[in-house]
């Protein structure tokens, strides 16, 4: 058993890193084929995904309305509002869901009329949350802390048509600290991050890091 | 008073927020918008296009930032019709659907584009890095039917493309990290010249790939949108954002002045 749990998976995941680095420096047609091969598997696995993501999504939510958990009573409308988009998703005006995706249907309407409103007024209350948090805690108190309280005041200003009434010389201030310190920082992080996704994939390539396998180890 | 003051009561500050979003709304007055050299590059690049010149937009946002991203894709499409570039959208987010196809087909309409033959949106597919790939190797393995059921085999607008390679320019508008993907796996690989929009919280961190080249333009978050329409002279939904973004910009500083203000007083007392 432990054959199939652990070292099949860890050949498989030897053998197709291993390829995968190869084929990324080899530009023959062989090695275009096989990674249009393996794109193709890797799209249709991560299909299932979808189905994986809504089982647990539905899962969770049961779970809370069984156990009456707080807040338990928000659950019974992600089923509600999940039913109600796939049945019409699927009715696809009448249609059904073999056919073409049609315009103008219940589907498009919740889509354009429930979905795309609540995502936009979930961003929006961001606005007021920042201008409280803003007020609260971005104080001066180390010399650190005045540097970024006064960069994020020039950054602020610079990025919006006021600023350039205020002084035109303020958004060219903002511009500078984006593209030079900024930048520096931002260079540092990405080549940080980048180092680190490489050895994790050479760590996984190696079979070292095997938390992919469950287990926690 | 001064510990009244720190901890003064949220709701107070949310009114505020809320009047200096809706006065200057209501209000109605427009901020000159200046434009930047990162906005300029996209323009540019898209003016430089010989007519019939192919496009890729990839739409990988959602509803949630749809304020600031909609848009740019709208002036991004704006431009591209009236310069008679095909113009070919996907999406790498399923929730962008159907944002993609009204802005796409909408506006395509307003210049008389038809379906199909100036315009096509691919839809979504799922796995991002992977399409980036697939789209790389050939784009018809990797949609073979548009978002309504066409063969894109037979679409003329798709006519002398045959992967990424053969794009003129590739935009992406993004709410994710989709941006440094498109560059690992599409840019990089596949060599097209690659422009971008993202939500203004993304923006800072797309800097150091506007100096490697690797983006030959940006546009950051609704300021980005409103110079690009600046830009192609049709001001719309993001210039008149920028009064309401500007007031609640200045009454932040100013709360975060007042609140240091406050802060230095109780120690001072203290």
């Amino acid at each position: 058993m432990n054959f199939f749990k652990r070292t099949v998976p860890l050949f498989i995941a030897f053998t197709m890193g291993v390829m995968m680095a190869f084929q990324y420096y080899v530009p023959h047609e062989m090695s275009q084929s096989l990674l249009k091969i393996v794109s193709r598997w890797g799209i249709t696995i991560g299909g299932f995904a979808v189905f994986l993501g809504a089982y647990s999504l539905f899962h969770l939510h049961l779970t809370k309305i069984k156990r009456k958990l707080s807040g338990w009573g928000y659950s019974i409308f992600v089923f509600f509002g999940a039913g109600i988009t796939i049945i019409f998703g699927l009715y696809n005006g009448g249609e059904f869901f073999w056919n073409d995706k049609q315009e103008g249907t219940m589907f498009e309407w919740i889509y354009f009329n429930v979905q795309v409103p609540a995502g936009a007024t979930m961003f929006s209350i961001l606005a007021f949350f920042m201008a409280s948090a803003a007020y609260r805690t971005f104080k001066a108190r180390t010399n650190e802390a005045t540097i970024l309280l006064i960069a994020a005041i020039i950054v602020m200003l610079g990025r919006v048509p006021i600023g350039t009434m205020i002084s035109q010389y303020i958004p060219v201030a903002a511009d500078w600290i984006m593209s030079v310190p900024n930048m520096a920082a931002k260079r540092g992080i990405l080549i940080g991050v980048s180092i680190g996704a490489i050895a994790t994939s050479l760590k996984i390539i190696f079979g070292i890091e095997r938390a992919y396998l469950g287990g926690g180890d | 008073m001064i510990e009244r003051l720190i901890n003064i009561d949220r709701r107070l500050i949310f009114v505020l927020v809320a009047m200096a979003v809706t006065i200057p709304l209501l209000a109605r007055f427009n901020l000159p918008v200046r434009t930047t050299k990162e906005v300029e590059n996209i323009y540019n690049k898209i003016n430089s296009l010989p007519k019939n010149s192919h496009i890729l937009i990839a739409f990988d946002y959602d509803p949630a930032s749809k304020e600031e991203l909609q848009p740019m894709a709208e002036a991004l499409l704006h431009h591209c019709y009236r310069n008679d570039i095909k113009v070919v959208g996907m999406t790498l987010n399923p929730g962008g659907t159907g944002l993609a196809v009204r802005a796409i087909e909408d506006i395509g309409k307003e210049y008389g584009k038809t379906k199909g033959a100036d315009f096509v949106f691919l839809g979504y597919k799922t796995g991002v890095e992977l399409v980036m790939i697939n789209m790389g190797e050939n784009i018809f393995s990797a949609f073979p039917q548009d978002f309504h059921g066409n063969a894109t085999i037979d679409l003329p607008v798709l006519n002398g493309v045959d992967s990424l390679e053969d794009f003129d320019y590739v935009v992406d508008l993004a709410s994710g990290s989709s941006i440094e993907a498109w560059i690992a796996f599409g840019k990089e690989k596949y060599g097209f010249d690659f422009g971008a929009g993202c939500t203004a919280v993304i923006g800072p961190d797309m800097y150091p790939f506007m100096q490697s080249e690797q983006l030959n333009g940006l546009m950051s978050g609704l300021k980005g949108a409103a110079e690009y329409e600046t830009l192609i002279e049709r001001e719309s939904s993001a210039v008149a954002g920028m009064s309401p973004q500007s007031v609640v910009h200045v009454l932040v500083v100013l709360f975060v002045l007042f609140g240091n203000a406050m802060y230095f007083l109780s120690r001072k007392k203290r």
